[in-house]
């Protein structure tokens, strides 16, 4: 028997019993629907959360700490010849910046109003390590940083607080921070808050005029050439402040290493559990449907029995009986996997174009299908018609033709 | 040619023995037309399903155009049969939501034979039902299903056409028909073996074997057939 004639055959075996057929396949769509729709969710949250941290995921950040054990060493802070020990050549392949940097918060005044900003003093390479763009005007450059310039440039709050809407307004204008007036030299573009309530301005001159301290810095960021570099820079970062600090023990370390590629690592690893532990949970659903099938077919084995009693009677052998029933439950379970995977991919377009519209938190939610989600959960149902066809095809098939064709 | 040779046929219903043919020895010629009579219990319906390779004796021999076919596995006697048997069955069994030709089309599709269309046609034609071809089987009276059965035993050509109780569910006009139909059969060639408990039936065929009891009782030529007649 030719897989056309068998096919048709089925067909008009599964056409038989539109709603029954339709609603055993219903057990399937639900299935393969769930398992792509919760894997595309798991994808999505994962792709967006990367793309938005993966230009950050190659730096690590020192910060000091008061954790010590009594009656220890003092703690020592970072000072800016730990900077320059951090940039020692044989590190230079692996590491592209070292950024030493100060923060605080003070108080920002024009003639008219005033805004409590973090006030960051940092080096020329500081917006582009932290990702940023500017909106208007410039950052300052490696002479004003030299110099300790009175320079400074706002975030894009601090500047629509100040100088209204339009960027460019703050461009040249004055401010007063700590009885001392800077220049505003440009405004950086909004990455959200807090980020957009800084004020950055160069090193020495936040040391000089804002907050004092000589030549502690309270942050140093480095950044690895590669993400992939991280966890060796770390160690060496770590191991060259250890001998500066003279910190034989781990648990006596006065500074603090961070890097948030082990944060995404450590995400990304919970993310593929959880995504994995839905799409089983899904499954569950895909199971059901496969013993539907089963139930399914095991009844419409019995209503043609006498069906395959003539069927026998006119020529068909055991293997031709087989592949009709295997075949009509393939075709049943498959075109369900089939319309399941549409639905999947179809409910999953429209997370996708709906979830902007809940708000930019509800944008990491927005569903991205990924492929192997589609091939194995329409393998799977294939499977499920091959697994589940498989015992009452056989049961049909071995039917002997005398007592199948006095069955009423 | 087909030869039954001392074929004997037990059942085993739980304990009991049911010995449903004994010593049974039966040869029909090409050609022939055969009445097969005997009330019910006689062991008819097993002998034609011996006869139709339905079932295989437990003992003795069936010689079926030289082949012993009393100890072929299921799947070559479903070959035996795609090639050599044409059943007609009292209640047509026509494969129901499937067309007139896809039904006459059907043993075609099993033997794995091509020009299936054509020849189904032409078999159609020749038991008068060219136009009906597209018609499912409840669209067709019991006389026109019988005649779908008939064209569908007759497609691949077989050795023997087998009928059991062919008229046993038409009413006298559609049964005159179909006999007629037999007969024309006959008459081209074609060995008919009619299962029949009715007397009438049994008039017109060229040979009556009567059983009884899993014997057979009497096997006479009739010289004086009757004409089929409403």
């Amino acid at each position: 028997m030719n897989l056309r004639e068998a096919l048709r055959i089925a067909m008009r075996g599964l056409r038989a019993n539109r709603l029954r057929s339709a609603l055993t396949m219903l057990g399937i769509i639900i299935g393969v629907a769930a398992v792509i729709l919760l894997v595309a969710l798991g994808n999505g949250l994962k792709t967006s959360v990367n793309a938005q941290l993966e230009p950050l995921a190659n730096l690590i950040t020192i910060v000091p700490t008061v954790g010590n054990v009594p009656g220890g060493a003092a703690p020592k802070d970072l000072i800016d010849a730990d900077v320059a020990a951090l940039q020692e050549p044989a590190l230079a392949d692996q590491i592209d910046a070292v950024i030493p940097a100060t923060t605080g918060r003070a108080l920002i005044e024009t003639d008219s109003w005033r805004f409590r900003a973090n006030v960051v003093g940092s080096t020329e390479s500081w917006i582009e390590v932290n990702n940023q763009d500017m909106a208007a005007g410039s950052f300052f450059d490696e002479a004003q940083a030299r110099s300790g310039a009175k320079v400074v440039v706002l975030g894009p709050s601090v500047a629509t607080y100040l100088f209204g809407d339009d960027p460019a307004a703050a461009l040249n204008q004055t401010v007063r921070m700590n009885r001392q007036t800077f220049r505003v030299i440009g405004v950086m573009q909004s990455v959200g808050e807090p980020g957009d309530s800084v004020a950055v301005m160069p090193l020495d001159t936040a040391r000089r005029y804002i907050f004092g301290g000589g030549d502690k810095i309270n942050q140093i960021v480095v950044q690895a050439a590669q993400a992939s570099a991280v966890p060796a820079v770390q160690d060496e970062v770590i191991r060259i402040l250890s001998e500066r600090h003279r910190i034989k023990d781990s648990a006596n370390r006065d500074f603090e290493v961070q890097s948030l590629r082990s944060r995404l690592d450590s995400f990304n690893q919970i993310l593929r559990i959880l995504t994995l532990f839905t799409a089983a949970v899904a499954a569950i659903s895909l199971l059901v449907g496969a013993i539907g099938v089963l139930n399914i077919m095991l009844v419409s084995v019995t209503e043609r029995t006498r069906e395959i009693g003539i069927r026998k009677a006119i020529g068909a052998t055991r293997r031709a009986v087989l592949e009709q029933f295997l075949i009509e439950s393939i075709v049943l379970a498959g075109l369900g996997g089939l319309i399941g995977v549409v639905v999947g991919v179809g409910l999953s377009a429209l997370g996708a174009r709906l979830a902007p519209s809940f708000g930019p938190t509800f944008e990491s939610f927005a569903p991205a299908v990924t492929i192997p989600s589609i091939v194995v959960s329409f393998g799977i149902s294939l499977a499920i018609g091959l697994i589940a066809g498989g015992y009452p095809a056989n049961r049909a098939a071995r039917l002997r033709p005398i007592e199948a064709l006095r069955y009423q | 040619m087909i030869q039954l040779e001392d074929v004997t046929k037990i059942y085993r219903m739980g304990s009991v023995e049911v010995r449903a043919l004994y010593g049974v020895d039966l040869s029909i010629d090409d050609g022939d037309l055969v009445a097969i009579m005997g009330p019910s219990g006689s062991g008819k319906t097993t002998l034609m399903n011996i006869l139709g390779c339905l079932d295989i004796p437990t003992s003795g021999r069936y010689l079926l155009d030289g082949t012993d076919v009393s100890t072929l596995s299921d799947n070559r006697l479903a070959k035996i049969r795609s090639r050599k048997i044409g059943f007609v069955f009292q209640s047509f069994n026509l494969i129901p939501r499937t067309s007139a030709i896809r039904n006459v089309e059907l043993p075609l599709v099993y033997a794995g034979a091509h020009d299936r269309r054509a020849r189904a046609r032409s078999v159609l034609e020749q038991v008068g039902l060219g136009e009906r071809e597209k018609h499912m089987p409840n669209e067709l009276s019991g006389g026109q299903q019988q005649r779908v059965a008939i064209a569908r035993a007759l497609i691949n050509d077989p050795t023997m056409l087998l009928a059991d109780e062919p008229t046993g569910n038409l009413d006298t006009a559609s049964s005159v028909d179909i006999l007629k139909l037999l007969g024309a059969l006959n008459d081209a060639g074609r060995t008919v073996v009619i299962i029949t408990h009715e007397e009438e039936i049994a008039r017109f065929a060229k040979r009556v074997v009567r059983l009884r009891d899993g014997r057979i009782e009497s096997d006479q030529v009739q010289r004086n057939r009757s004409e089929v007649s409403a």
